[in-house]
C-alpha cells in the first residue's frame, strides 16, 4: 500500500506545569504519570497516524515551561507547522503567558503557523479560573484552533492533532527519506519541499 | 598547602604527559599493592577519561590557599547569638530520625520550629546583596531575614579585608563559601570537617552554575544587584536536593570518582566500539549509564571530563523522569570544563523501561538530529551484536556481594584506583540494609576520609574499633581503600585482609574497572 507520508512539526509552548509533556505522552504513549518531572531543555518524540488518505507523522517537539529555558523557545518554534500552546483552566496566569506566546508567534513565528491552543486539566473544572467562553473568544479572535483537554482523562488529546491535520494545507508531499540530519531550525522548510 | 597535596600533583601532572601504556598481558600478577600511580589494581593503561586534576585536593585548594593568605575567623561572641536563630541544640542521634527524604521537598516546613533547626545539614545559598536562592529545607522568602544575617557575617569580616571561613559553636558548624556572585553557607551538625562542608558547597556551587552559566550569573547580577535568582531556578531546585541527597549516600561524590557496570572486559570492547564509530564533528562525550553507573564513555580525542561534570551529568539524568520517553535536547554547563558556555546534551534511554541511558554531548546547539542519528549508528550496531544481550543480562545484577571476595568479617568496602577515577564497592550486606544504616556507615567512611585527608595532618593509614564496627583507610599514591569489619576482627586480620582483597580486586579488573577507555 503506498501511502504518502507528510512529516509534520509541531511544537508546544506554554507556562510550566501546565501539562505539555501529559499531553504529549498521552498522545504517543497513551500514558499518564501524576509525577511527572518537569521537562528539561526539550524532548522530542514521534508519532505517525492516519488522515484521509495520507500518513501524517507529527514530530512533536515539547519544550521546558521554565523561564531558564525562555531563550531557546524560536529554536523549537522557528520552522513548526503548527504550535499547541497550552495553559491550565485552573490557573489564570497561565492564560496570561499564553496571550504572551502568541504574541511571540505573531512577531517571530513562521507566518503561517497553525496556533492550538488547549486548555488543560479539565478534569479539575472545580478549580477552575479560567472560563471555557473566555478562551474559546480569545482563540476565535486569533483564528486558533481551541479545546480543553484532560491529559489524565484523555479528553481531546487525539483531537487536537487531527485539527492540526485538518489545517495544514494538503500540497506538499514528503517521501520517506526523513528530514532526519538537518538543523532543528531548517527542518520545517526541508519538509515543505517535495523530495526526488 | 601541605605537602602531600603538592606530591599528588606532581604525580598526576606525570601520568598526564606521561600515560602509563601497557599490554594488559603486562600488567603484574600480584598487586605490589600500587604505591606509585599507574600500577594500582584498575589504573588505565591509556590516560584516562577524567580530567587528571588532582581529586579532592583540587576542589579545596583555592578556597584554602585564600583563608590561609587571609587568616581565619573562628566563633566571636557576637556570632554566636545570631547562631541561634539557625539551630538549636541536639544530638546526632535525634536529628537523623528527623531528616526528610528529598522527593518530599516540603516547602511549608515550618521554620521555626524544632525540626526545622534539627536538620543534619542545612544548605543555604543567596546572593551578593543578600536576596535568598536557595534553601535546601523550608521556603526561601520566610528565611530573607536569616539570610541578611549570613550576608552581614561575611561582608562585616570583609570590610576588613578578611575572609570569613567557618564558625564552630554548640556542636554545629557554620561554613561559608564565597564565589561572586553567589555566597554558599552550610550549618551542619555531622562530624564532618570544614574541608569536606566546603567540597559539598562547592558541589552545590557547581550545580547553579551548570543551570545557568557562570557568564551568565556574572551578566545578570551586573546589570541587576538584587536580582532575584530563583526566578532561573523554578522548577529546578529538585536538582539540588537531590545533589545534596546524593552527598550524602554517594561514595562516588566523596570519592570523587564513579563505579562501573561489572561488565565482562569483551563485552564491555564490543559496547565501547560501537559508541566510537558513531561519531559527529561536533560530539565531545559519549557516555552510557546503567542507573548511576558508567558502562563506559568516550571522547573526543584531548578533551577530558572533570568527575564533577560527571556526577552533575549524573544528577540531572538520575533525577529526572523527563527523559524515559522520547530525545531530550538539553543545554549543559559542565562547569570544570568551562564555566562560560554552554554544551548541549542528547540524552536518551536505549529502550523504554531499560536503565541503559546513553548522554551524546555536543557543541552545537542545532546538532540534535545529528545526535538523534549517532545514537541510531549506535543502536544498529549494537543490537546486532551478541554483546548487547549480554549487556541486557548484567544490568540484573549491577554489583556484587562482599562473600565473593572471601574474606571473613570483611562487611564492606570501597576501593578506588587514582589514575583512572574510578572506584569499585560491593552491594551493602544485610546488616546495612535500612537507608539509616546505610548512611551511618557513609558518615564512618566520610569520617575516615577526614583523617586520611586532613589539611594539616593528612593520614596514610587509619585504623578505628568502635563497638559496631572495624574500620581501616589506606591512602597510597595509586589508590585510596576504606574497609568495614565486623567489631570481631583483629588488627592483624585487617591488615592481612588488605593485600587480599588487592589480589582479588587485580583478578576482578577487567571485569570492575574500564582499563582502556577510548577516544575518537
Amino acid at each position: 500500500l503506498d501511502m504518502a507520508l507528510r512529516e509534520l512539526k509541531v511544537c508546544l509552548l506554554g507556562e510550566t506545569g501546565v501539562g505539555k509533556s501529559s499531553i504529549v505522552w498521552r498522545f504517543v504513549e497513551d500514558s499518564f504519570d501524576p509525577n511527572i518531572n518537569p521537562t528539561i531543555g526539550a524532548s522530542f518524540m514521534t508519532k505517525t497516524v492516519q488522515y484521509q488518505n495520507e500518513l501524517h507523522k507529527f514530530l512533536i517537539w515539547d519544550t521546558a515551561g521554565q523561564e531558564r529555558f525562555r531563550a531557546l523557545a524560536p529554536m523549537y518554534y522557528r520552522g513548526s507547522a503548527a504550535a499547541i500552546i497550552v495553559y491550565d483552566i485552573t490557573k489564570e496566569e497561565s492564560f496570561q503567558t499564553l496571550k504572551n506566546w502568541v504574541k511571540e508567534l505573531r512577531q517571530h513565528g513562521p507566518p503561517n503557523i497553525v496556533v492550538a491552543i488547549a486548555g488543560n486539566k479539565c478534569d479539575l473544572s472545580d478549580a477552575r479560573e479560567v472560563s471555557e467562553k473566555d478562551a474559546k473568544d480569545y482563540a476565535d479572535s486569533i483564528h486558533a484552533i481551541f479545546v480543553e483537554t484532560s491529559a489524565k482523562n484523555a479528553i481531546n488529546i487525539n483531537e487536537v492533532f487531527i485539527e492540526i491535520s485538518k489545517r495544514i494545507p494538503a500540497v506538499d508531499v514528503v517521501g520517506a527519506t526523513a528530514a532526519r540530519g538537518f538543523k532543528l531550525g531548517r527542518q520545517a522548510s526541508e519538509s515543505h519541499r517535495t523530495c526526488c | 598547602m601541605d605537602g602531600e597535596a603538592q606530591n599528588e600533583s606532581v604525580a598526576c601532572e606525570k601520568a598526564t604527559l606521561a600515560p602509563v601504556d601497557r599490554l594488559r598481558s603486562n600488567r603484574a600478577e600480584s598487586p605490589t599493592p600500587g604505591l606509585v600511580e599507574g600500577t594500582e589494581p584498575g589504573a588505565v593503561q591509556k590516560s584516562a577519561f577524567f580530567a587528571h586534576a588532582q581529586s579532592f585536593e583540587d576542589l579545596t585548594a583555592e578556597a584554602e590557599e585564600k583563608a590561609e593568605q587571609e587568616g581565619v575567623v573562628e566563633d566571636s561572641g557576637q556570632t554566636e547569638d545570631e547562631l541561634q536563630v539557625l539551630v538549636g541544640e541536639r544530638t546526632i542521634t535525634e536529628q537523623h530520625a528527623q531528616d526528610v527524604s528529598p522527593q518530599s521537598r516540603s516547602k511549608e516546613e515550618d521554620m521555626s520550629s524544632e525540626a526545622w533547626r534539627s536538620h543534619r545539614k542545612h544548605v543555604f545559598v543567596l546572593s551578593e546583596a543578600g536576596k535568598p536562592i536557595y534553601t535546601r529545607y523550608g521556603s526561601e522568602e520566610a528565611l530573607s531575614s536569616t539570610m541578611g544575617v549570613m550576608m552581614a557575617l561575611v561582608s562585616f569580616v570583609e570590610s576588613d579585608k578578611n575572609t570569613i571561613r567557618s564558625i564552630h559553636a554548640d556542636g554545629c558548624k557554620v561554613i561559608f563559601l564565597a564565589k561572586s556572585p553567589l555566597v554558599l553557607v552550610g550549618v551542619s551538625q555531622t562530624y564532618q570537617s570544614d574541608k569536606e562542608l566546603l567540597r559539598e558547597l562547592q558541589y552545590i556551587y557547581y550545580q547553579i552554575v551548570s543551570l545557568l552559566t557562570l557568564t551568565q550569573l556574572n551578566h545578570i547580577f551586573q546589570n541587576k544587584q538584587n536580582y532575584d535568582l530563583r526566578r532561573l531556578l523554578a522548577g529546578s531546585e529538585y536538582l539540588t536536593d537531590n545533589l545534596l541527597h546524593r552527598l550524602d549516600r554517594d561514595p562516588g561524590l566523596l570519592l570523587s570518582a564513579v563505579t562501573c557496570l561489572p561488565l565482562s572486559n569483551s563485552v564491555r570492547d564490543v559496547v565501547s566500539s560501537s559508541l566510537q564509530a558513531a561519531k559527529a564533528k561536533n560530539l565531545v562525550f559519549s557516555i552510557l549509564l546503567a542507573g548511576d553507573r558508567l558502562v563506559t564513555l568516550v571522547r573526543k580525542k584531548d578533551q577530558f571530563l572533570h568527575h564533577i561534570d560527571l556526577h552533575l551529568v549524573m544528577n540531572l539524568v538520575g533525577s529526572s523522569s523527563s527523559f524515559r520517553e522520547g530525545e531530550g535536547w538539553t543545554p549543559i554547563c559542565l562547569p570544570k570544563f568551562n564555566t562560560a558556555g554552554f554544551f548541549h546534551a542528547h540524552i536518551s534511554y536505549l529502550e523504554s523501561a531499560s536503565d541503559l541511558c546513553l548522554i551524546l554531548v555536543s557543541t552545537d546547539r542545532e546538532d540534535f538530529f545529528n545526535m538523534s542519528d549517532c545514537k541510531q549508528r549506535f543502536l544498529e550496531r549494537l543490537t546486532k551484536r551478541t554483546a548487547y544481550q549480554a549487556l541486557k543480562e548484567a544490568l540484573k545484577c549491577p554489583s556484587y556481594s562482599v562473600e565473593q571476595v572471601g574474606i571473613p568479617e570483611l562487611r564492606h568496602f570501597l576501593y578506588k584506583s587514582k589514575s583512572s577515577g574510578l572506584y569499585t564497592s560491593p552491594e551493602f550486606p544485610e546488616l546495612y540494609q535500612s537507608d539509616e544504616e546505610q548512611e551511618r556507615l557513609m558518615g564512618l567512611y566520610q569520617d575516615l576520609h577526614s583523617h586520611l585527608h586532613h589539611p594539616v595532618r593528612p593520614l596514610r593509614f587509619f585504623y578505628r574499633c568502635t563497638n559496631k564496627e572495624n574500620l581501616l583507610a589506606w591512602v597510597t599514591n595509586g589508590f585510596q581503600l576504606y574497609l568495614c569489619f565486623s567489631p570481631l576482627g583483629t588488627k592483624a586480620m585487617a591488615v592481612s585482609a588488605v593485600n587480599k582483597l588487592l589480589k582479588w580486586i587485580r583478578k576482578e579488573e577487567d571485569r570492575l574497572f574500564i582499563l582502556s577507555p577510548l577516544t575518537y
